[in-house]
């Protein structure tokens, strides 16, 4: 099937999660959160939260503990650089081993 | 058809031309940084922005990378936009070109043809826009500074319908700078003759949408749940329009002669084709000159048409083919180089004439380079001793003749 029916004539999109595809795909190392080091989860108070505000593709949630989208998490570690305890680490993606 | 309306005269250079043109198509926003020889043009339209005559946003840029750029923002926003340079700053807008190509904007540049250095040289070649054919823009070439005015009105009408900007090239200081008698339509006429501009899309803060962002090499399903192009699939989009242009810039043409009396409906120009048996090919207000060599070697008794390309992109190999059928010999005078090959509407005839049943030879020539005057008789020795070489072997030599004295 062609995309003969996409009725545009330029690139034309609207905003939306996952509007550029499951960028998931792209990880190749994926961030996993230590429970027992995360401040919000030690503390069991919604705090810190350094890894959602940081977080470039808005796929981190204030939850206690924080979790991850990870069909759009790229893998880019940012949140693992700003982690104040070191909570988080960057693990090689399986798929890619 | 007979013309209603008594003509309006004026004497004036190209630049002038253009600037008129832009005003009479109601252009709603100019960008532009003046560069010699196009000056004059922006200096024009600035007055008759701050005068009042147009109704228009003259944007002062810093440099021809934002002066496209703002054409190109005013563009997608829905507003008329134009603008206009020469050489270094075509060459400096070049990322920009394939921008509003790409965006489908239709706005319209006037190039005033100016050679590229190193060195330095502010006179008239063609290698400024050939140089800039592979950007996704119609590109017409006038001949004298009528066909100036009249091809930027059109230019509007054209890009507006396919969505495809439209470069009007014409020669520096050989038209830019030179004064000839020009019929200024009038307004009324023009506003029938040019619909106001409908955008393709619609800028709507209550509709957000993305523009042209990084879009990947397969088409994808987008969050509307519609299969989306991909990169390919929008380049193939422009090639098409830009194929099937040539009905809308006829359509254009013929249009434009019910109102104005002036036909257009061709993409390029002819004198006394129908039974020569040499063609001279040049672009420009080279073929004006090409017409008065054909003079002097008719004298003789040689049978010499000419072929004046008007429209470069999209190149009309086909009608280029109908014209060229009696040809024996093609003789094809360049105001631009493709170095390490040849001039770039010789390769262009060339290409044209493959596969079909015509086995002229043809002749390049490259003249005219950085100003360097081409008088008709130049032309015409040049066709002559094209004529004198077909008892050569060689049918089609690999490289151009220059005409200068190295």
């Amino acid at each position: 099937m062609g995309t003969r029916e996409c009725n545009h004539i330029c690139d034309e999109s609207s905003p939306g999660i996952g509007e550029a595809g499951s960028t998931g795909e792209w990880r190749t190392n994926m961030p996993v959160i230590d429970e027992t080091k995360c401040t919000a989860s030690k503390l069991n108070k919604p705090t810190c939260f350094l890894c959602w505000l940081y977080c470039p593709e808005a796929v981190m949630t204030k939850g206690i503990p924080p979790s991850i989208n990870l069909l759009y998490c790229k893998g880019c570690g940012i949140c693992a650089q700003v982690c104040p305890v070191q909570a988080i680490t960057m693990a090689p993606e399986k798929k890619n081993l | 058809m007979a013309i209603q309306r008594k003509s309006n005269i004026h004497i004036m250079d190209g630049n002038q031309a253009a600037a008129i043109a832009a005003r009479l198509s109601r252009v709603q926003v100019v960008a532009a940084y003046p560069i010699t020889p196009q000056t004059p043009l922006t200096e024009q339209l600035s007055l008759f922005v701050e005068s009042g005559e147009l109704k228009a946003e003259y944007v002062a840029v810093e440099s021809e990378h934002s002066a496209l750029a703002v054409c190109t923002s005013a563009s997608i926003v829905g507003a008329r936009a134009f603008t206009a340079t020469s050489a270094h700053g075509l060459a400096y807008m070049h990322e920009m070109l394939h921008w509003a190509a790409g965006a489908r904007l239709p706005i319209v540049l006037a190039c005033v043809n100016r050679a590229i250095g190193a060195p330095w040289n502010v006179l008239n070649d063609q290698q400024d826009s050939i140089a800039q054919r592979d950007t996704g823009w119609i590109q017409i070439y006038c001949r004298n500074n009528q066909e100036i005015l009249d091809t930027v009105i059109q230019a509007f009408r054209i890009a507006e319908q396919v969505y495809v900007p439209v470069m009007v090239c014409y020669d520096g200081y050989i038209l830019s700078h030179t004064e000839m008698p020009v019929d200024i339509p009038d307004q009324a006429d023009v506003d029938k003759y040019l619909p106001p501009y409908k955008p393709h899309t619609t800028l709507d803060p209550a509709n957000p949408k993305n523009y042209n962002l990084v879009t990947l090499a397969d088409p994808r399903v987008g969050v509307e749940g519609k299969l989306c192009h991909g990169y390919m699939e929008l380049r193939y989009l422009l090639q098409e329009a830009l194929q099937n242009s040539r009905e809308t810039i006829l359509d254009a043409g013929q249009e434009f002669n019910k109102i104005f009396g002036r036909d257009y409906a061709r993409m390029f120009w002819e004198d006394r084709n129908e039974d020569a048996e040499i063609t001279i090919v040049a672009m420009g207000s080279l073929a004006m000159e090409a017409i008065v060599a054909a003079d002097m070697l008719r004298e003789e008794g040689i049978k010499v048409g000419v072929l004046g390309l008007r429209v470069f992109r999209p190149f009309p190999k086909a009608d280029v083919v109908r014209v060229l059928r009696k040809s024996k010999l093609i003789v094809v005078f360049d105001k631009n180089i493709s170095y390490g090959s040849e001039g770039a509407t010789c390769s262009e005839i060339k290409s044209a004439l493959y596969g079909t049943y015509i086995n002229a030879s043809i002749r390049n020539f490259i003249v005219g380079l950085g100003g360097r005057d081409v008088k008709a008789r130049e032309l015409a020795d040049a066709t002559r001793k094209a004529i004198a070489s077909l008892k050569e072997t060689v049918i089609n030599p690999d490289y151009p003749e220059w005409i200068c004295q190295i």
